[in-house]
């Protein structure tokens, strides 16, 4: 058991037990906080496949972004402390089915991937050529994706004035 | 580096691990011993008044004096408190506060971890102090402490946005964002350092020198919006709402909550001499080099660095007791009117200049 383990199988029990407690938890503000834990142990475990750019991105934007969701979720409901969220059991059959096929897309995927193997205990930082690979060749995308996110603000803008 | 001398001196990974978390913990705990006292002492000077005077020299153990208390008191949960998150909001606000402290270079051979993404890591990570606020505001069930949290969460979500433009300005000029290197950069004399147009030569160092100096006051102000403390302390504005989001919070648990709230001072101040006091690097050279002891560097380094980081606090609580407390309404324009806007022109120029 390395150290390298033991911190993979603390944020691993960390996502998992609070990503169960997300769609199982009746109160919205637990359900909120929960997510918050697992996206953060995915930020963890982001950080020891090596990919340490996209862990602190993740836990910018997610940490902050489910903060901005628990604000809503707070105010938009009248009395906090007993709003009851349904997570009762129906659509047995369909929803067997639905999670089965999207489930063994999932696995075929996974096996037939053809996966790149890194060292990842000394991975090279990420970020120098993040920002090469993201200034040159995928330049276009990267300024696409720039103008939709502008696009989403103006329209919240103008959402919002009215 | 904490990581490497540990595993050097155990040998074995698990044991450093663990207790590379020591230092910066003990660091915390001895500064919040000394902050505390200090923000006593200078409130009470600048009221003309004297401050805790009667245990030991000038009241220095009144701290520790009142630690004892706190272990000692009561911990009080009323009865519609929310319990599980009630009992870990304060540890996540530390936790977030203690996290931020693994990344700060304290000296060329004292940093927690020496990560390639330094300030982007502790800016990100402090995300974690704000969901524990919004948590002790929320399980608290008190409506004090609900507006304290929320106002707490809009301004620190606000105010990380002219944190992060002018951390951008600096590290367009510096190419780097590891905290080390930029110290490293910063390297000779106090003309070297960021405030002062960092390693560039010739005109752009002119050039820079006062967009620079623009860009320290935007990021003192939005970080000092970041801990709460005056004139942006509104989500604890004890004339209107008790005592915000730590209301209902008694003995060790208000002692948490406080540890955080020194502690995260002093990581800001920390996070702006990084950026632009030269960070650990002495402003006049080293006596170390002069008498030739190179052990001396390190620890010659760690007391500037410590010195520079307090003075900032000092700086704090020194505007505490002069200005007064801002609306809200005020708080939001100063943020998204004037520190943004400001912001965002100084880091195109700087990217111009970068560029010519």
């Amino acid at each position: 058991m390395t150290l390298y383990d033991i911190i993979f199988y603390l944020f691993a029990l960390v996502t998992i037990s609070s990503a169960y407690l997300v769609v199982t938890v009746r109160n919205i503000v637990y359900s909120a906080f929960s997510l918050l834990f697992t996206l953060f142990g995915i930020a963890g475990l982001y950080a020891l496949l090596g990919a340490d750019f996209v862990a602190i991105v993740q836990l910018i934007v997610y940490v902050g972004g489910i903060l901005i969701l628990m604000i809503f979720g707070v105010m938009l409901t009248n009395k906090i402390t007993n709003v009851q969220i349904k997570t009762g059991v129906f659509q047995i059959l369909p929803a067997t089915i639905g999670v089965g096929i999207f489930g063994g897309f999932l696995l075929a995927v996974l096996l037939n991937t053809n996966w790149l193997n890194l060292n990842v205990k000394d991975s090279p930082a990420t970020t120098f050529q993040l920002g090469q690979l993201l200034m040159n060749e995928w330049v276009l995308p990267f300024e696409l994706l720039g103008i939709v996110l502008l696009i989403a603000l103006l329209g919240a803008a103008s959402i919002a004035r009215k | 580096m904490m990581y490497d001398f540990f595993v050097d001196l155990f040998g074995n990974e698990i044991i450093a691990a663990i207790l590379s978390g020591v230092p910066p913990l003990l660091f915390i705990l001895v500064f919040v011993l000394f902050a505390v006292w200090l923000e006593r002492k200078v409130s009470a000077h600048m009221q003309d008044r004297l401050g805790p005077m009667r245990t030991g020299w000038h009241g220095y153990l009144q701290t520790i004096a009142d630690l004892i208390k706190l272990i000692q008191k009561e911990d009080i949960l009323a009865a519609a408190n929310d319990k599980p998150l009630f009992n870990l909001a304060p540890v996540l606000v530390f936790a977030g506060t203690y996290a931020a402290f693994a990344a700060i270079p304290f000296s060329s051979y004292y940093i927690g971890s020496n990560i390639d993404l330094g300030i982007f890591f502790i800016i990100g990570i402090s995300g974690l102090v704000v969901a524990g606020i919004l948590m002790a505001g929320w399980s608290s069930n008190n409506k004090y402490s609900m507006l304290g949290a929320m106002r707490a969460a809009a301004q620190i979500i606000s105010y990380e946005i002219p944190t992060i433009l002018v951390v951008l300005t600096v590290v367009m000029i510096t190419r780097t964002l590891n905290l080390h290197t930029l110290s490293e950069m910063q390297t000779g004399y106090i003309w070297n350092w960021m405030i002062f147009g960092g390693p560039t030569v010739g005109w752009q160092k002119f050039s820079l020198i006062p967009l620079m100096f623009i860009g320290f006051l935007v990021i003192y102000m939005s970080t000092l919006a970041e801990v709460n403390r005056t004139p942006f302390d509104i989500p604890e504005a004890e004339s209107e709402l008790v005592s915000g989001y730590h209301t209902e919070y008694s003995g060790m648990k208000f002692a948490m909550f406080f540890l955080a709230e020194y502690a995260n001072m002093y990581a800001v101040s920390a996070i702006v001499t990084a950026l632009f006091l030269g960070g650990y690097q002495s402003p006049i050279g080293y006596f170390g080099n002069l008498v030739d002891v190179p052990w001396l560097i390190p620890i010659e380094q760690f007391l500037w660095f410590t010195i520079k980081g307090t003075f900032f606090v000092f700086v704090q609580m020194w505007l505490r007791w002069t200005l007064p407390r801002l609306r809200v309404d005020q708080l939001m324009a100063l943020c998204w009117k004037y520190l943004i806007p400001i912001a965002f022109v100084n880091l195109i120029i700087v990217g111009l200049i970068t560029v010519l």
